[in-house]
Order: C-alpha cells, then sequence, then structure tokens
C-alpha cells in the first residue's frame, strides 16, 4: 500500500507540529516507505492466520474493567513549584506565545 | 467578520423556501467534588492553577483515574434522557494541539459513547416535540486563556496568553440530538426549549447547577437549510458555545437567515464553525483550517473500560427524581390550571416559586393568585425575574395565611408585600409598624356603624325596609371610618344585624 | 565485623545482610559505589545524572535507622540505578530528551516513593534511549552509552544505562522499563538479569509513558534473587495507575530461593530460531534448553505462528500511542521552548520546539503513529496491528495450556557495534524480535546470561516467559538455570568485565 511522499510527510509534520527541514522530509518520506511496506504484513497476518475467524481488536492486554476512584480530593501541586518550571510564568499563569486568533 | 444583517433576507422570507434541520450539542460541566480523571477540586473562583496536580497539567509520567461519581452522574443523565446505557464502553482519545489542552489530547469517548439513543420532549409555540438524543458521553474540560495585549481580552490581536489550568480535567457530558427536523418556522423557540428543559432536567438530577452564564453549560448549534420537500440535509455551519438560552435562539434565527441569503445567491454554505456575537446577535466564522481537521482517534491506553452492571444501572434508574416534564404535568393537574395558565406560569419562572410558597401551608390557588398578580406585576416593573424580587415564598405564605385568618384583606395584604418589598421586614413587621391590622375588634366596627347609620338615615330606613342595595353606602362609610382596615363581610353582617334588629 | 567482599561487586543480597549485620554501613556502600561511578563512568557513561548528595543523605538515614535499633527493610541501603524515564521529585529526568532538558518533576512516580520507602539508596538517573525508543542506547540526546565488556559496542536499549552501570559494577540494582524488550534486551547484551513483570504488575505513574499499553518497569540486577528482591519492592497495586492490577504480587523472592524445575515443563519457541540467529547465539540457548532438561524439565517445541507478525504489529502500537504521549511535549508548561520571540505564533513555537527538541528516532515514530491513526488507515494499520496483538495472545494462551514457561533467545544477536545500525532502522528494531510478543500480550518475561557466545565473546541472554501474574515461574527458572550454569563454569557469568 505505502510509496509514501514528501508531501503526505509533510502532512504528518504539520499535524504532529514538527517543523522539518526540506532534507529531513525527503529522508522520513524514504525511511517510512521502507518501514511502512514492512510493517503493512499485519492485514496479511489477519487474513492467512485468521483464516475467515472473527477477530476482535485488542487494545489493551489487561482484562480490567471498571476502574475507578471515589470523588474525593487529593492534594493538590503548590502553583510556584509547577511555575517555577514552566518556559515563561506570569501573573500564577503560564504565558504562552499569542494564539492564533478564532475571531 | 460579522456577517451583517443589513443584506439578509427577513426571517419569514428564509422560512418560506427552506426547511431549517439543526443539531444540538451540549456541554455541561457535572458537579463533582474532583475532576474527572484527578482528585483535584472543582470548586469556581479559586487563584489560578491551584487546583492543578500532575494528572490535570499533563506532566511527563502522570496518569488518569476516572472519577466513579462522574460515571454515576452520566448514566443517571442518561437514564433521564431515555437513553440505552452502554454495556462495555470506552474513552478514547481525540488528538488536537491546544495550548489549552495539557497533554494536546482530549480525553473523551469516541464510538463508544456511555448512553445512546434516548429523546426528550420539550414543549413549544404550543405543542410538544421529541427531541431524539444521539449520545451523551463523557470528557473533561480544557483550560482557561486570557488573552494579553490588543483589544481587550481577544483571541485576535493578542500579543500572548496566560493559562490556568484549574478548569483543565472537569469532567463533562456532551449531549448530542440526532437531526432535529419539522421545526420549520419554530426551530430556534424549539432549540432554546430544548436547552431549558435540559438544563432542568440536568438541575432536578442534582449533577449540576448548570449555570450558563458560568460557562457549566454551552451549546453548539448546528444548522442547515434544504429546499422545501428536498430529503437531503443541507451543508451546516457549527455555531460554538452558545451561553444563555436567549442567545441559543438569536444565534439559531440569525444562520438560518444566514444560510438562506447564501443559497438564495446559488452559492454554497461553507461547512465551518462559527461563534456568536451578543453585541448584535449576529455569527462570525472560525479561524479557517489550511486541512481537514483529523483527530486520530483511538482507545485510551491508559484507562480500562466502564462496562456498568445492569443491576447498578437499575438501582440508578430508581433514583432518579420526578423529571421536570413529569413534574409539570402533575402541578398542573394539582393546581387545576389551563394549559395556557400553566405555561404562563413557566415563562414567568414561577413553578418553583409557587411550589414552595405551597410546602409551607399556602392554598395552591392563593400562591400562584399572588405570585402571577401582585408580584408579576412588580417585577415586570422592576424589570427583575420573578425569583429576584426581594420576598421569599416563606413570607408570601406568611400574607397568604393573614389574609386566611380574616387578619389581612386584599387591599391590606397588597400593603403588606409593598412593605415586604421596600425592605420593612417580614409581613408581621410590616404590619405592626404600618399599623395595618384589620379591625377585628366588633365594638369598634358597632361603633363606626352607628355612625354611619347616623350619617345616613335614608339609606339605614331603606335597609330596614328590606331593601339591602343601600348596604353598600353605609358599608362604604364604615371601610373609610376604619382607613380600610376592616373586614367588609363581618362588616355587613354586623351591619344587618344591626338593622334588622 | 568487617565486610570482606569487595562492596562493588557484592551482591544486592549480600549488601543488605552486611548492612544490616552492621558489617558495613550504607554509607560506606554508597560511597564505595559511587567512587566507582567516578572512576568508570567516564568510559561507561551510564549515568545522566549522578545524586550523591541525595544517596549519601539516604544512606545516613539508614544508618541512623539502624543505630537506633529499627528494623531495616530487605534492600535497605542498597545503591541503585533508576532509569531516567521515573520521575523523582526535584531530580532531574530528562528520558534521554533534549526537549526535557532541565525538568525537574514536581512529584515521585510511585516506583521511585516505593525505593525510598525501602530506603533503598538511589544513586542517580541513567542514560536511555530517547523516551525509551531504540534498541542500542545510541538514541540518548546525551551521548551513547557504551558495553562494559566491549567498550566499541552497544549495551542493549532502550534501558541500556541501567545494565551498564550492572555490568560495570557502578551499582548492585537497577530500574528499567520494557515497551518492547528495553529491560531485557539491553541484559541479555551485557551479561545480567532483567524482568519485564506482568503488564499491571508494576505501577507506571510517574513512568514517563512511550506506549501505555505496552510499557512495564521492571527490576535489573547481576543475579536472578537480586531481581526478585527487587521486584518484590517495587510491584504491587497503586490507585493512581487504572492498568494496575489489584491482586497480590506472586511470590518471586520464595520462587527465586526454590530455584527448582523438577516436573515443570518448558516450551522452547520455534520461531525463534534459525535464520538470523547468531550461530553462538543459538548453541548457548540451546546449551541452556540442554542444562533446564537435565535439572528434570521437559522440554517441548512449540508453535507460535502469530509471533512472526509481532514485530510488524509493535511497530505500529507503539508508534500509535507514542505520537499521543509525546504530544504533551509542547514548550507551554515545561521543559524546552525555542522560538518564542513574540511574533511567532503558538503554533510555529510548539513546532520549532518540538523540531528541536527530539532527535530523529522519536521523530520518526511520532510520524509513524500519526500516519497509522489517520483517518483512511486506522483500519488497515492501526486496527489490524490490534487484531495481530489478538492472535498473539491467543498463541500464547495455547502454549501455556500446555507448558509452564516459554524459552527462546531474548535477542538474535550480541552486542553490536556502535553505528553500526543507526542509519537502518529495520534491522535496529530486530534487536527485539523475540521480546515484542510478550508486550503485546502483557505477560511476564526475564532474560538471564547463558554464557559467551563463542565467536566474538560476548554475553548471550535467554529469555524466559511466563503467563500474566505468574511472574514467580520466571524467578523458578531463571534461579535454577543460573545455579546450574555457575557450577558449570565455576563462578557467575559476570565475574569479570573485560575492558574496565
Ligand atoms: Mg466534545
Ligand atoms: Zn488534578
Amino acid at each position: 500500500m505505502p510509496a509514501i511522499t514528501r508531501e503526505e510527510v509533510a502532512h504528518l509534520a504539520r499535524l504532529s507540529r514538527l517543523d522539518l527541514s526540506e532534507d529531513e522530509l525527503v529522508h522520513y518520506a524514504e525511511q517510512l516507505d521502507v518501514i511502512l511496506g514492512s510493517v503493512a504484513r499485519v492485514s496479511e497476518a489477519v487474513q492467512q492466520l485468521g483464516q475467515g475467524q472473527d477477530i476482535p481488536p485488542t487494545s489493551h492486554a489487561l482484562p480490567l474493567v471498571n476502574v475507578t476512584r471515589p470523588d474525593v480530593e487529593r492534594p493538590c501541586l503548590d502553583p510556584a513549584e509547577v511555575l517555577a518550571q514552566a518556559p515563561a510564568a506570569q501573573d500564577q499563569r503560564f504565558r504562552v506565545p499569542r494564539i492564533l486568533g478564532e475571531d | 467578520m460579522s456577517t451583517s444583517t443589513v443584506n439578509l433576507p427577513s426571517y419569514e422570507d428564509a422560512l418560506a423556501s427552506y426547511d431549517p434541520v439543526m443539531g444540538l450539542e451540549v456541554h455541561v460541566e457535572l458537579g463533582t467534588a474532583t475532576k474527572m480523571f484527578c482528585g483535584c477540586p472543582t470548586g469556581f473562583g479559586a487563584d489560578p492553577n491551584t487546583q492543578t496536580c500532575p494528572t490535570c497539567l499533563g506532566l511527563p509520567g502522570s496518569l488518569p483515574v476516572v472519577n466513579a461519581t462522574a460515571i454515576e452522574s452520566a448514566i443517571r443523565i442518561g437514564l433521564a434522557l431515555n437513553c440505552d446505557i452502554a454495556e462495555w464502553c470506552r474513552f478514547a482519545r481525540k488528538n488536537y494541539f491546544y495550548p489549552d489542552m495539557p497533554k494536546n489530547f482530549q480525553t473523551s469517548q469516541y464510538d463508544e459513547p456511555i448512553a445512546f439513543n434516548g429523546y426528550l420532549d420539550v414543549e413549544a409555540a404550543g405543542r410538544t416535540w421529541r427531541i431524539e438524543i444521539e449520545r451523551a458521553h463523557m470528557e473533561e474540560d480544557t483550560g482557561k486563556s486570557t488573552h494579553v495585549g490588543g483589544a481587550t481580552g481577544r483571541i485576535h490581536g493578542a500579543e500572548y496568553s496566560l493559562v490556568d489550568y484549574n478548569r483543565a480535567g472537569i469532567p463533562l457530558i456532551e449531549i448530542v440530538t440526532k437531526p432535529i427536523t419539522g421545526t420549520g418556522e419554530h426551530a430556534p423557540e424549539v432549540a432554546k426549549a430544548y436547552v431549558a428543559e435540559l438544563r432542568e432536567l440536568i438541575k432536578a438530577l442534582g449533577v449540576s447547577e448548570a449555570r450558563m452564564e458560568l460557562g457549566q453549560m454551552r451549546c453548539d448549534a448546528n444548522v442547515s437549510l434544504r429546499p422545501h420537500g428536498r430529503e437531503k440535509f443541507g451543508t451546516r455551519s457549527e455555531t460554538k458555545n452558545v451561553n444563555s438560552l436567549r442567545s441559543v435562539e438569536r444565534a439559531v434565527a440569525f444562520e438560518i437567515r444566514r444560510h438562506a441569503a447564501v443559497l438564495d445567491a446559488g452559492d454554497t454554505v461553507v461547512q465551518e464553525t462559527r461563534h456568536f456575537h451578543e453585541n448584535d446577535g449576529t455569527t462570525s466564522p472560525g479561524r479557517v483550517k489550511e486541512e481537514a481537521e483529523d483527530y486520530r482517534y483511538f482507545p485510551e491506553p491508559d484507562l480500562v473500560p466502564v462496562a456498568p452492571a445492569r443491576e447498578w444501572v437499575q438501582e440508578l434508574r430508581g433514583t432518579l427524581p420526578e423529571l421536570p416534564g413529569a413534574r409539570r404535568k402533575r402541578l398542573q393537574a394539582e393546581w387545576g390550571v389551563t394549559d395556557h395558565d400553566m405555561q404562563s406560569i413557566l415563562n414567568a419562572g414561577a413553578v418553583d416559586l409557587i411550589v414552595e410558597t405551597v410546602s409551607l401551608g399556602a392554598a395552591a390557588d392563593q400562591a400562584r393568585k399572588w405570585w402571577m398578580g401582585e408580584l408579576a406585576r412588580r417585577a415586570n416593573e422592576a424589570e427583575v425575574d420573578l425569583g429576584a424580587l426581594p420576598i421569599t415564598p416563606a413570607q408570601v405564605a406568611e400574607v397568604v395565611a393573614l389574609t386566611a385568618a380574616g387578619k389581612l384583606n386584599d387591599k391590606l395584604a397588597r400593603q403588606v408585600i409593598e412593605g415586604v418589598l421596600a425592605g420593612e421586614g417580614s409581613p408581621q413587621d410590616v404590619v405592626a409598624k404600618r399599623g395595618l391590622a384589620v379591625v377585628s375588634d366588633d365594638g369598634a366596627l358597632l361603633a363606626a356603624i352607628d355612625e354611619a347609620v347616623a350619617a345616613f338615615p335614608d339609606a339605614a330606613e331603606k335597609v330596614r325596609g328590606g331593601n339591602q342595595g343601600p348596604a353598600g353606602q353605609l358599608i362604604g362609610a364604615v371601610m373609610k371610618a376604619t382607613r380600610g382596615q376592616a373586614d367588609a363581610a363581618r362588616v355587613r353582617e354586623l351591619l344587618l344585624k344591626r338593622l334588622s334588629s | 565485623m568487617a565486610f570482606d567482599g569487595d562492596l562493588t561487586k557484592s551482591t544486592a543480597a549480600a549488601l543488605a545482610a552486611a548492612i544490616k549485620a552492621g558489617d558495613v554501613s550504607a554509607t560506606e556502600v554508597a560511597q564505595a559505589h559511587l567512587d566507582r561511578i567516578a572512576k568508570v563512568d567516564e568510559k561507561v557513561h551510564a549515568f545522566l545524572h549522578v545524586d550523591a548528595d541525595g544517596a549519601l543523605a539516604k544512606a545516613a538515614e539508614v544508618d541512623a535507622k539502624r543505630a537506633r535499633g529499627e528494623q531495616l527493610g530487605p534492600l535497605a541501603g542498597v545503591p541503585l540505578a533508576l532509569k531516567d524515564v521515573f520521575t523523582m521529585k526535584g531530580v532531574p529526568t530528562t528520558c534521554g530528551s533534549k526537549i526535557l532538558e532541565g525538568w525537574r518533576p514536581p512529584y515521585d512516580a510511585t516506583v521511585t516513593r516505593k525505593l525510598r520507602e525501602a530506603d533503598v539508596v538511589i544513586l542517580g538517573k541513567t542514560n536511555m534511549d530517547e523516551f525509551a525508543m531504540g534498541s542500542s542506547t545510541e538514541n540518548s540526546a546525551y551521548g551513547v552509552t557504551r558495553n562494559p565488556w566491549d567498550l566499541t559496542r552497544i549495551p542493549g536499549g532502550s534501558g541500556g544505562g541501567s545494565s551498564a552501570s550492572l555490568a560495570a559494577y557502578e551499582a548492585p540494582l537497577a530500574i528499567g522499563t520494557d515497551t518492547g524488550g528495553s529491560i531485557r534486551q539491553p541484559a541479555s547484551v551485557t551479561g545480567t538479569v532483567g524482568v519485564k513483570p506482568t503488564y499491571g504488575g508494576v505501577s507506571r505513574y510517574g513512568l514517563v509513558a512511550f506506549s501505555s499499553s505496552l510499557d512495564q518497569g521492571g527490576p535489573c540486577a547481576r543475579t536472578v534473587l537480586d531481581a526478585a528482591l527487587l521486584h518484590a519492592a517495587i510491584a504491587g497495586h497503586d490507585p493512581l495507575d487504572s492498568t494496575s492490577i489489584d491482586q497480590p504480587v506472586p511470590d518471586v523472592v520464595g520462587a527465586a530461593k526454590l530455584a527448582d524445575v523438577k516436573g515443570m515443563k518448558v516450551g522452547v519457541v520455534k520461531q525463534f530460531d534459525g535464520e538470523g540467529y547468531q550461530d553462538g547465539v543459538r548453541s548457548r540457548f540451546h546449551e541452556a534448553v540442554d542444562q533446564l532438561r537435565g535439572l528434570g524439565a521437559t522440554v517441548v517445541e512449540v508453535d507460535c505462528p502469530s509471533f512472526d507478525y509481532a514485530l510488524a504489529a509493535y511497530y505500529l502500537i507503539a508508534p500509535s500511542e507514542c505520537s499521543s504521549n509525546l504530544a504533551r511535549f509542547d514548550a507551554m508548561r515545561y521543559g524546552l521552548r525555542i522560538g518564542d520571540d513574540g511574533v511567532n505564533g503558538v503554533e510555529e513555537v510548539m513546532a520549532l520546539t518540538r523540531e528541536a527538541g527530539f532527535g530523529p528516532e522519536v521523530k520518526r515514530r511520532i510520524m509513524l503513529g500519526t500516519y497509522a491513526l489517520s483517518s483512511g488507515y486506522y483500519d488497515a494499520y492501526y486496527g489490524s496491528a490490534q487484531q495481530v496483538r489478538t492472535l498473539i495472545m491467543r498463541d500464547f494462551d495455547r502454549a501455556f495450556a500446555d507448558v509452564d514457561v516459554l524459552v527462546s533467545p531474548t535477542t538474535p544477536t550480541t552486542a553490536f557495534k556502535i553505528g553500526e545500525r543507526v542509519d537502518d532502522p529495520m534491522a535496529m528494531y530486530l534487536a527485539d524480535l523475540c521480546t515484542i510478543p510478550t508486550n503485546l500480550a502483557g505477560n511476564a518475561g526475564m532474560s538471564i546470561p547463558v554464557g559467551l557466545a563463542p565467536e566474538d565473546g560476548l554475553p548471550v541472554g535467554l529469555q524466559i516467559i511466563a503467563p500474566s501474574m505468574a511472574d514467580d515461574r520466571l524467578y523458578r527458572v531463571g534461579a535454577a538455570l543460573e545455579a546450574a550454569l555457575n557450577t558449570t563454569w565455576g563462578h557467575p557469568l559476570i565475574e569479570e568485565v573485560p575492558s574496565l
């Protein structure tokens, strides 16, 4: 199925917020093509080994369900300690670069 | 850029050619003590970032654990909306980058919501509309950004933003309707009535205060138009985060007109998100994305599935309170009022006030009379909600009780209410301070009667002769003499007795 | 009475006993290891951060406890190297990435907390492939870790720092994490013991996630018993981790002491042999299987056809989850920020920071995962991979219906040369061929050293796999085999480290 293009890699990079260089776009296109070509075997595996049976996907090997916690407060972090780790802070808030307009 | 209303067809003209189709998505913040996936408190108005922990800040290594009460609330909402409750469902990750969102994915539910396939009956435009519910699912809220620089508080032109994550991770229930068709010209009204009814239901369940002005409940309104007689839906717009009932109605009405203008001009409606502007009732497009959003949903691997036991769901069904619709029907029957009167009571926001007044001992018709009469008139004058008047159901019940006991007549009761509203204290206080009690001392009344008889001997003679007509004149004189504080019925009784002997 | 062995060459069990008996102080033990680190870590580069002050303070606390006559736990005063993927309050945690340079977490991971509560002396944080993505520790932003057996070779990965610290006698115990083999493969190529517990056995709270459904923290040591003692210290239910199993921890220490395979049935995985496996790896592996037979185990061959597809499924599932898990590294709340010049918007700053802060392997996997989850590709890639996981679990179920444990080589080759596979991701990925099925199925695996490959003199590891929550079987088999091999050679495999 693959044959991933430079443009597709550029799209993936945008979706994943990576400011890839031109060289990287070309390089990753080649590598992802090889990797995807190899991992695409999973569909074939399902057909060959599944032998027409219904094979539900397993997103988690754990057989657990209904793990919850009671609605009871736990201690919070000290905001000063948390904000001391932030690249920028102001007025006890995280300072972030301008967010492009929604309106 | 806001679309101006100048070039839009009138609402009536728009409806003349098209049928509107709506889809309403309502987010409700649950009133749990702690957040959806961590033990941070949810209280409103705390200092920024004081209600945060590794989990709701998305710190590396942190993990979510589901709040049991949030699940319970979601199921109760689902049941109240006549939904099926999933036997097994999961959380999923909705992936997109936004600084408000600490993990850059929202933990939500995707194709496996906890509740689905329900309905809510809504009264609007004199009839009942069954709004079908597609799903109700659980998710988490985001943090809150304050935009600094540029136009005040607006995102556009801001130099930078400040983020407070206190709200990040507060549990949300998102309730999504199926496409609402067939409402025609009533679409905006039905939309408003639906959100209002949903809010009542949420409040009745006690799962949230659902205060729209605080953002505890907000509505995304999808609107599309199709020419009359056409089966296929048109392209929709989604107006985000509409946060009052009135705005829901206005936003839908505006979008109907805007879509009609686009279609009338032979253009195609763009599928986009839009923002509603309270000031002029218009909407404007959200940021145009270069490429289609692809949220790459997948099952949240840090959580395990939710599989509510059927017995538990049954048990929760048993805990549902009387729901607003059923309650209204019951009260209407109990009070013996017409559909029209009931609608007036609802519109005036008087249901709970009357119920409470009755619960404090007042007769229903009396409670209704005062709230929907004198008090409604005064609220109207003051341009405030009935509930905002400075008088309590207990005080109204007291006035009713004083009247029933013959200690006040209607006229005096109105003066007492005026005093209470003026801050003169309880009804008893006002009666005492203003000296408003009914003169119930027969001796005093008889003295006044004798004076009246002496003053109007002709009238008295006629009454003695069996003609009761002129009695009114005599009673009026007595009332005047007692400055209206006599019980007119008692005066008549005493007068007739006096002139018959 | 003074401790008569070499402190840094001692086992954790012996050190704990000596500290308890007063033969040596915890402070002396800590100092000996800090000295060893100072002497050899320049060559090995197992550590990213040495917390000498914290370690000595903890050691002093243990000594004071003992002086007060308080009861000491089974690992009190024993030094340990912590993989830099676990948070430790106030101590730098980088995950081997530039994007987290300088981050001091405001909280402890559950594993860290348990270690502190067990009075273990944490020496510092060990090097790793960036965000645990790799099999050679060459993907660390802070330089490669070298294999103490041959400094020109890789120590395995992602937990190369932890395993190398053991082989270099810088620590008797270490913590690793295993998402596709990152504990077992480094153990194999450094001649040490590494265990991936049952998924859900050890809390992931505070373990910086690579692939949430696969990651599992676990013990690394030079002996099976030491690994068991550490396993017991860090395992157990944690209400802060929804995927933590609420059951008693299997008696791993008891099993390690039992060290007996009589009557057990051992399955040799047919798929993990033959072509692509180094001769010396195969020969040592088969000798070890013969040993097990000699010790009274029944050995049968087991066919697990789906295992041929495990690698492919893994390289879809792990990148998919990682693409989402690593989205939080966005320059907003912690870590690196690049390009915040007042002109760039938040999207540019995020993209510039992530571009500068992530290394090539991390970027490759993020994009691979983003692709696999995209609409239009989800079913064929992510969806099919999850179905392969179902098939793998079925193969395991079938196998464990018949045998008590499965065995295979841990990795197809001994330690390869640094730089040899960096430009060939697919070749690199093959290092985890045999370890991955266990991560996908969530069951337990161990690697123990079974000798040196004759052709290169480098350690060979044997993998033991047990069903979920039967981790004790790993220790029973591992300890029995370890004892038999020690007898055969006349000394433990890892008595000498040639290059140091
Ligand atoms: Mg939503
Ligand atoms: Zn929190």
